[in-house]
């Protein structure tokens, strides 16, 4: 089997905030996409298709599109992607309101890095077992299906 | 500063003097007018009753008199019929006669005599020596003779004192006879001297003449006009005919007169007025009497209430603009809440940049080995952005300092167009979030405001934010404008927001009226601009259509002195 490494899609409208946080998670052996409005970044997601984006890491607020309107089209369109809500301090409960849709974790921003790629890898951790269940599962029901 | 803002004394004083006057006049022109109209009512009432008397008694006199002048003549005349002329030249027989008389009328009779043709009296008797006595010359005698019986007017005759005769005239063998009666004057004189009317009042008797029949009890000055007048006029016989006049000494008085005898004689009678009508002097002085003191209590209450009313509206006042001032801050404190929202927010990613570029730097500086060229560039370009985001917290940080400081109601000469950059610099990132739009068209010329800075920078703030709160998630614009005309600056900011409906549009701005979510809004915020504004003279408009957006108008006066002097003394400047 080989490793690949978990990629991740950093949506922020801040231009200069998401080109050098990218420049520091690519460092980190991430495959960093990048995406500077929620209609930009589910563009990406399209594009790239669902296996090659594990996490989204998404600010709260934008203009037009907000974070938490992004994120439930993510949601509905991609489930098995995880997101992680960046938030100002201002906007905690909107991030609170963003978990309880299914996103995987929230962070105040500004954020620690290792804080910041830990929560990567455990959401990434958990996608990829969240996949290899289905995946298991998939193999069980065609395996019942032969043995009838 | 303060006082600026609180009304003059000279308010209060006029307000003092308008409640006084109203109250005393509304409660003293009732009072006047019911008092007025009474008196008036009671002196015509009065007046009748006065007059009425006064022809009831003289008519009632006229009668008694005529009655006791045909009695006296009955008398006479039955002794005439009942005698022949020379049973009554016996002086025995009249004496007998006289005796009768006199014991039956007490007094009235003073003489009985027969007088021949030629006027010689040829039987008398009497306490008075006058047989023989001669009438040839008097005129009652020729009178008498003329008719059939006679009543003379009173003179004093040849016995010197005053008298009248009642006489008859007898036929006896082709001569004529008179038979006569002296009527005491004392007793005929008490039948009108007892006829007293009031105080002052009295009566007395004329002739055609003007010649006093009676004596009256004061005198009687028949020259003065009032009586010349009323003797000239024709007297209708059996009504008393009655004026009103001063006399000589100035007093008014009432003379009544009423013919008499067949209008031979007049009874007259005079009153001074202030007699006759004394009960209507008196309510006349007592309605007077009421009338001051009423009034004088109802303006020392009025003004006592008044004054302390006026006291009340002034501490009222008072309190209202404290309360203002209050309200001012607290709708300052809600706005800077509401911001401090928006501003943390606006810091907090310039400061997310810099911590990521710092950390950036440390991942770069932790590789192994030398920097290489490369790398040192893109650190140089790190600590550049560091530098850029670390002023734009420094801007945002000023922008909410601006605004922080503690109201001042000092009142300068403000620039409208600074102060439109500046709120707008404030907003400027909610409104990028929200999708608003936000542009201006400012008349560079715009003459200077007098108002307190921090309160138009709120009242602007305020507005702008309604405007930004207007536009739904579509997005919009925010147009601020500033105009001029007829010396009055005009500042506009419109939206093309959701707009206000109609039902709402008379209340907005009521105080705590708002239809923002509970927690959003105070409903503060128009409510203080509109005072703010109202304060400075200007008003504040509003036009609004339901979802086309509304568009919020200030007008105020500009100031007077608006370019200010250059620099330098006056009179050394354009040298």
């Amino acid at each position: 089997m080989v490793v690949i490494n978990p990629s991740v899609l950093l949506v922020d409208d801040e231009v200069p905030f998401v080109e050098t946080m990218a420049k520091r998670l690519a460092k980190r052996e991430l495959a960093v996409e990048t995406a500077f409005s929620g209609k930009e970044a589910l563009e990406k997601l399209e594009g790239g298709g669902p296996s090659r984006i594990d996490v989204v890491i998404l600010d709260v607020k934008m203009p037009g599109m907000d974070g938490l309107e992004t994120l439930a089209a993510i949601k509905g369109k991609h489930p098995n992607v995880e997101v992680i809500m960046l938030t100002g301090h201002a906007t905690v409960e909107s991030a609170i309101e963003g978990m309880k849709s299914g996103a995987y974790d929230y962070l105040m921003k500004p954020c620690e890095m290792d804080l910041l790629m830990a929560k990567v890898g455990e959401a990434v951790a958990k996608k990829r077992a969240h996949e290899a269940k289905i995946l298991d599962a998939r193999v069980r029901v065609h395996a019942l299906r032969r043995e009838s | 500063m303060q006082t600026a803002r609180v009304r003059p004394a000279a308010y209060y004083r006029s307000l003092t003097r308008n409640l006084v006057l109203f109250v005393v006049v509304v409660s003293l022109l009732p009072l006047f007018l019911t008092g007025a109209i009474i008196l008036y009512q009671f002196k015509q009432a009065y007046q009748t009753k006065v007059e009425e008397n006064l022809e009831v008694l003289l008519n009632k006199h006229c009668h008694t008199i005529d009655a006791f002048l045909i009695d006296r003549l009955a008398d006479i005349r039955v002794l005439a019929r009942s005698y022949t002329v020379p049973d009554l030249e016996n002086p025995d027989l009249l004496k007998v006669k006289l005796g009768l008389l006199r014991e039956e009328y007490s007094g009235v009779y003073v003489d009985l005599g027969l007088v021949d043709a030629k006027g010689a009296q040829v039987a008398y008797a009497g306490p008075y020596n006058l047989t023989g006595a001669n009438y040839s010359t008097a005129q009652w005698f020729h009178e008498a003779m003329q008719s059939e019986h006679f009543i003379s007017d009173v003179f004093a005759g040849l016995r010197g004192s005053p008298h009248f005769i009642v006489a008859v005239r007898m036929h006896y063998e082709g001569n004529d006879w008179l038979l006569k009666a002296t009527i005491d004057f004392e007793a005929f004189n008490a039948l009108v001297e007892n006829l007293r009317i009031g105080e002052t009042g009295f009566a007395f008797i004329l002739n055609r003449q003007s010649e006093l029949q009676t004596k009256p009890r004061q005198e009687v000055i028949l020259s003065s006009g009032a009586w010349q007048e009323l003797l000239q006029t024709p007297l209708a016989p059996g009504k008393v005919t009655i004026v009103e006049q001063p006399d000589s000494l100035g007093r008014d008085m009432i003379y009544a007169a009423a013919p008499l005898k067949k209008g031979q004689w007049i009874i007259c009678a005079q009153q001074e007025v202030s007699d006759a009508f004394l009960y209507l002097v008196q309510a006349q002085r007592a309605a007077i009497a009421i009338f001051v003191i009423g009034g004088l209590l109802i303006v020392a209450v009025s003004l006592i209430v008044a004054r302390r009313l006026v006291r009340r509206i002034a501490e009222a006042d008072e309190q209202k603009e404290a309360m203002n001032e209050k309200m001012i801050e607290a709708g300052r404190l809600a706005s800077i809440g509401e911001l401090a929202a928006g501003i943390a927010h606006e810091i907090n990613n310039p400061v997310a940049i810099m911590v990521e570029e710092a950390g950036w730097i440390e991942d770069l500086m932790s590789d192994e080995g030398p920097l290489s060229e490369e790398t040192l560039a893109e650190i140089q370009r790190a600590v550049q952005q560091i530098q850029e985001q670390g002023d734009r917290c420094k801007q945002i940080t000023h922008k909410l300092l601006s605004f922080a400081r503690k109201t001042d109601p000092t009142i300068k000469p403000v620039d409208l167009n600074g102060l439109v950059d500046e709120v707008l610099g404030l907003v400027a990132q909610k409104s990028r979030y929200a999708g608003v739009k936000l542009t201006t068209a400012l008349d560079q010329g715009l003459p200077k405001v007098a108002a307190s800075p921090s309160e138009l920078q709120q009242v602007l703030l305020n507005l702008v934010n309604n405007a930004v709160d207007a536009i739904n998630a579509e997005g919009g614009t925010v147009n601020v404008t500033t105009t001029q005309e007829n010396g009055r600056v005009k500042l506009s900011v419109s939206d093309t927001g959701i707009g206000i409906a109609d039902a709402n549009l008379a209340r907005i701005f009521d105080p705590f009226y708002t239809t923002k979510p509970v927690g959003q809004g105070t409903g503060l915020g128009l409510s203080i601009c509109y005072g703010i504004i109202n304060k400075l003279g200007g008003e504040i408009k509003v036009t609004s259509a339901k979802g086309e957006g509304s568009t919020f108008t200030v007008i105020l006066p500009a100031r007077q002195d608006t370019t200010p002097a250059p620099a330098g003394a006056p009179g050394t400047g354009q040298g």
